[in-house]
């Protein structure tokens, strides 16, 4: 019989990703609420698809896609994660405590997402929804087609910032090496100070917010204009 | 898709091993590149004025003997024929130009698989595993070595098709992505009198390498030019006598990770073919930024 306070334990050099991940969208249903998750080694797809509440630690570098589409969840990697951390989350969070790779919470819906580290390239691609926290710097192309949710960057942002950005909330305490098409600076108002506020507290970041400028969408590529045909 | 990984030693032992290290890396890789196998490992340098080439024949039993035979009466050999399957590793005592251009005229079935002081390239058709096993890459020693796994995409699976390939003495390449522009710089090379074996988009990037550095550029120089002239995407890793380079497109498409330790540098395509070395759990990790050129070089080597 498990009780709230265990804490299972799946070790990945010994027990396939498959049955993991059964086991855990099968959870689901009872069993464990606690997870501990060792020796990934850069594997990939670990614990995609969660849909409960549970409380999952990753210990080690993981592969693609880790966390992908979870719900509910809150997940915790102590290393590096690869390719689309935590793409399409739903809701509840990943904190991941080294560097991310390409495309982190690419189209993420809800939830809260926090890298330690640096988050490569893409960050944010497509998000609808989800907030993210990186304390270091994100890489080129970053909040792609960002629609929604809220990006906080507490070092520096790569090129093409936010490029044919909707309604994302951008926020960067360093240098932006070059804004994307439709991506400029906005004004840092009572709401966006709150909301800012809120999330370094929740991430834990050492930032102020007075240091921080937003950036966000000049809502010109919004529109099909047909006096402008001729530049689409 | 395809994988790639390098590893490049700074102590006497990871040299020892370096092989050992090497093929469950590229194991690793194999989801990511199951048509063809290949590495370039660069060990044992023959003596000044030599030459090493590494040669291969389609027939597992061709007669090595009889052309190295040859080859002794015309340049002086100093070494018995190294044989690796249907490869086979061969020092001449002359440059690699004549050497090569004898062994063109008499030996047309036999293909140049490298040239250079250090340099050994094995490749074949087929599973990395089974790659590994046929090659006996575990028992290679080496300062430093490049593995590739194709999942071919724009040319057959063939020998030729598979890499690394030679981009001059002691130079190979390794490549991740596809190029659009290889029909053009193919036609473009030919004329400055480059010449290619396949159809391969990746035969053309190692061409266009070898053509700059006969320009006289530098690593540094030859990839600015790149950077112009070479249209798609790509995750490169070069290799050179004393160290490898690594580089991304400027829009970074396809992966790359980078590790080190005291004991070694890594790069792959994905982290897990790293997390197979010992010390990689605490290993500096990191991905390289796009269009930027990584180096590692052996000092002491000469």
């Amino acid at each position: 019989m498990t009780t709230a306070t265990d804490v299972e334990v799946v070790d990945l050099a010994t027990t396939p990703l498959r049955e993991l991940n059964q086991r855990l969208h099968d959870g689901a249903a009872g069993g464990p609420l606690r997870w501990r998750i060792i020796n990934p080694n850069g594997a990939h797809a670990v614990a995609v698809g969660v849909d409960a509440p549970f409380e999952i630690e990753i210990d080690g570098h993981t592969g693609y896609y880790t966390a992908g589409m979870n719900k509910h969840a809150h997940v915790r990697v102590n290393g590096n994660v690869g390719v689309g951390c935590g793409e399409n989350i739903m809701s509840g969070s990943i904190h991941i405590t080294g560097n991310a790779s390409q495309a982190c919470a690419a189209t993420g819906r809800g939830g809260l997402v926090i890298v330690d580290g640096d988050a490569a390239a893409r960050c944010g691609i497509s998000m609808k929804g989800v907030e993210i926290v990186v304390k270091g710097s994100i890489g080129h192309m970053s909040a792609f087609m960002a629609q929604s949710g809220a990006l906080v960057v507490c070092g520096d942002a790569g090129d093409s910032l936010g490029d044919s950005i909707y309604e994302t909330h951008i926020y960067v305490r360093g240098s932006v090496e070059g804004l994307g098409a439709d991506c400029i600076e906005k004004e840092l108002k009572e709401f966006h100070r709150e909301e800012l506020g809120r999330l370094l507290t929740a991430a834990g970041a050492d930032a102020k917010v007075d240091e921080f400028k937003r950036y966000g969408s000049a809502r010109r590529l919004y529109n099909f204009n047909i006096d402008h045909a001729g530049e689409y | 898709m395809c994988g790639i990984v390098g590893l490049f030693a700074k102590n006497p032992e990871v040299e020892a091993n370096l092989g050992a290290l090497l093929a469950p890396m590229l194991f690793e890789m194999s989801d990511r590149g199951p048509d063809s196998a290949g590495v370039a490992f660069y060990r044992e340098p023959v003596a000044a004025g030599h030459t090493k080439l590494t040669l291969q024949h389609d027939d597992l039993n061709f007669d090595w003997s009889a052309l190295r035979k040859g080859i002794k009466e015309k340049f002086g050999a100093n070494k018995g024929i190294e044989r690796r399957a249907n490869h086979a590793v061969i020092v001449a005592h002359a440059d690699a130009a004549p050497v090569e251009a004898w062994i063109e005229e008499r030996y047309p079935d036999v293909k140049i698989m490298s040239a250079g002081e250090a340099i050994e390239i094995y490749k074949e058709v087929g599973r990395p595993e089974a790659f590994i096993e046929t090659f006996d890459i575990k028992s290679l020693n080496g300062t430093h070595a490049l593995g590739h796994t194709r999942m071919a995409t724009e040319s057959k699976v063939t020998t030729a098709g598979s890499h690394p390939f030679s981009t001059g003495l002691d130079l190979c390449l390794v490549h991740n992505g596809s190029l659009s522009n290889h029909n053009g710089l193919r036609r473009m090379l030919r004329r400055e009198g480059i010449r290619f074996q396949t159809l391969n988009d990746t035969e053309v990037a190692a061409g266009y390498m070898m053509w700059r550095q006969r320009e006289g550029d530098t690593l540094t120089e030859m990839m600015d030019n790149a950077f112009e002239d070479l249209d798609g995407f790509y995750t490169f890793l070069i290799g050179t006598r004393d160290g490898f380079s690594v580089v991304r497109d400027p829009i970074a498409c396809k992966p790359a990770v980078l590790a080190e330790t005291d004991e070694w540098v890594a790069m792959s395509s994905e982290y897990r073919s790293i997390a197979t070395l010992p010390g990689a759990e605490n290993a500096k990790t990191w991905e390289p930024a796009p269009a930027t050129v990584y180096s590692w070089e052996k000092e002491a080597v000469r």
